[in-house]
């Protein structure tokens, strides 16, 4: 009834104008960085808004893709995140799954032992100085392991299959089914939105992940695109007073903003599309319990 | 056959229980192994907060120390100058950061045009994506003062550049507005769809008494999702100590530590690059401590003060 009264009131205007404002305020960081990756040295280091560039030129590409450490970072990077979301994914279906069992023995202990470690954990340097003590360090798999799955994927994971219905399962045992057989060939389908949930958070995670593999992983051949990145864009900046000539300082602009378009395009192209997925792990974590 | 077994199974003891559910302890198996070994033992490993840390006995093997961190830690001046750090930043997000995605939520809330809305809110995600190093290093880019699009901004109205990254008096005031960019699309998510859940019912009846929108929001939509609003303001308490490592740590330099350098790069910086492990350890157990106390203080308060069923538990 209200709704239907399409009047437009000085509200209406000022909200919109904000709107259209803040999106502007989103995307120009970004939108600049391409302007930039795509203009001579000389653009990149005006002074201005930057929204179209003058001529285009594709210099900073050619010698971005010259670069080897970009290709070496972009293939440690797809690996962990491939690996590491499959692992996620299986690890904490199976472990969701087995705790929403509602005849599970033990089932309040389980969920007790592994919801306590949202809220205690040993902090930085015990778990680097265990993950040390397994020899990890210098392994791909500091990167993969200690990211295999978290107390809070788990229970949604749990509170997502509770909530399907329990016919097709009783059915697939009646027919005699193996149990292993009904957890991966008739629920994991059914749980697919989840499972999609878990997968997507799980790859941007390690797509974006820097820290870990900066304390236990920085050698040159395993090097991610996350470490690589920040070489070239962060490094310089806090010791330039020390170190003059670092990859930062002496890297022009352009070179720079193309190799952050170069990492970021693949998520920046994708999330859009499966914004929807992204967005339902929020909801579903915001209910209680 | 199955059913009358599943019977039996139900009235026989323990262990035929356990077996009968082998296949869903088999499935446990791997992530319980990983809470084990990536969870408790670093939690175990917090003892080192009590010991004096040589290679070779390792964590466990280490002797003992008492309190000589912590007495070190509370009589030591830099510990109080990142605490003041750690707590005047989160302070800072507290008041200035938590709100806006309320606030954008609810103007979102009043754009009828759902193409366009959607649009926006799509818009305001792609920070969200982004990893701080990339932020980082283009935030260093709009703020360069001889380059950067907001010291051309300020020049236009005769400023002189400012270099933000570096002066202690602005960097505080970067690192709110650059949390603010980040992170108040995907906020918004959340207090979004608690107000999709609010009954419509409401509206319609608050417009038949002749309540403009602005009284709908304020006594309809905002009370509606006051519980979430209340659930994630005792989540970021419990953070106060947290001050937001990764956003820190790509965009600070030694010119701003006196006003930028929290709990956690400090325990980075002292703790791996300087390795000092067992005073950083008592660091970082003060932290995780104060953290988890303060997490339920404000849930007691929040229970007690509001109209009861607030609290997150």
């Amino acid at each position: 009834m209200v709704k239907k009264r399409r009047r437009f009131s000085l509200f209406d205007i000022l909200n919109t104008v904000f709107m259209v404002a803040l999106a502007f305020v989103f995307l120009y960081p970004f939108w600049q960085t391409l302007v930039i990756s795509f203009s001579t040295p000389e653009y990149a280091s005006s002074l201005g808004v930057k929204l179209f560039p003058p001529s285009v030129t594709l210099d900073s590409y050619k010698s971005v893709f010259k670069t080897g450490s970009i290709w070496v970072g972009y293939a440690n990077t797809l690996l962990r995140t491939v690996t590491g979301t499959v692992l996620t994914v299986l690890v904490t279906y199976c472990a969701g799954y087995a705790i929403s069992r509602k005849n599970l023995p033990f089932k309040r202990a389980i969920t007790f032992f592994i919801t306590v470690t949202m809220f205690f954990s040993g902090g930085l340097i015990p778990t680097f100085l265990t993950i040390k003590s397994y020899g990890l360090v210098g392994s791909r798999l500091a990167l993969i392991l200690p990211m295999m799955t978290s107390a809070w994927n788990i229970i949604i994971t749990r509170n997502y299959i509770a909530g399907l219905p329990d016919e097709l399962e009783e059915a697939a045992l009646v027919d005699g089914a193996h149990p292993l057989k009904i957890v991966f060939q008739v629920m994991f389908p059914l749980s697919m939105p989840i499972v999609a949930v878990l997968a997507l958070w799980t790859a941007v995670g390690h797509w974006n992940a820097w820290f870990d593999a900066m304390i236990y992983c920085s050698g040159e051949s395993k090097i991610v695109l996350q470490l690589v990145l920040r070489r070239l864009l962060i490094d310089s900046q806090a010791e330039t007073s020390i170190l003059q000539s670092t990859v930062a300082a002496t890297t022009p602009e352009s070179i720079k903003d193309a190799t952050i378009i170069v990492a970021i395009l693949p998520i920046v192209c994708v999330y859009p599309f499966l914004q929807k997925h992204f967005t339902k792990g929020v909801t579903l974590g915001a209910v209680k319990g | 056959m199955r059913l009358m077994e599943k019977k039996r199974a139900g009235k026989s003891r323990l262990p035929a229980l356990l077996w009968k559910n082998r296949y869903y302890y088999l499935l446990l198996l791997p992530a319980l192994l990983f809470f084990v070994l990536f969870c408790y033992v670093p939690m175990a490993g917090v003892v080192l907060a009590f010991k004096d840390f040589s290679y070779a006995k390792g964590i466990f093997g280490s002797d003992w120390a008492g309190l000589k961190h912590f007495e070190r830690l509370f009589s030591s001046n830099s510990f109080y100058e990142i605490l003041r750090n750690t707590i005047v930043i989160s302070l800072y997000r507290l008041v200035f950061s938590f709100p806006m995605p309320v606030i954008f939520a609810l103007l979102l809330n009043e754009i009828r045009a759902m193409k366009f809305k959607r649009c926006v809110q799509t818009i305001s995600y792609l920070p969200h994506f982004i990893s701080w190093v990339v932020m980082g290093g283009i935030i260093a880019e709009l703020l360069s003062p001889s380059r950067g699009v907001v010291n051309y901004l300020l020049g236009l109205f005769g400023r002189d550049p400012i270099y933000f990254l570096a002066e202690p008096a602005y960097f505080r005031g970067v690192l709110v507005v650059t949390d603010i960019w980040k992170s108040v699309g995907w906020g918004s998510i959340i207090y979004l769809s608690a107000i999709a859940g609010v009954d419509m019912e409401q509206y319609e009846s608050a417009a038949i008494d002749g309540a403009t929108r602005w009284d709908m929001a304020v006594r309809i939509t905002l009370p509606s999702i006051l519980p979430t609003i209340v659930t994630m303001f005792i989540l970021q308490i419990g953070s106060i100590l947290s001050a937001g490592f990764d956003q820190i740590f790509n965009l600070y330099n030694p010119t701003v530590y006196k006003v930028a350098d929290i709990i956690d790069t400090y325990v980075y910086r002292v703790g791996i690059n300087e390795m000092k492990y067992d005073y950083t350890t008592a660091v970082g157990l003060f932290k995780n401590v104060v953290g988890f106390g303060l997490v339920i203080i404000t849930n007691f308060i929040v229970r007690h003060i509001g109209e009861g069923e607030h609290g997150i538990w």
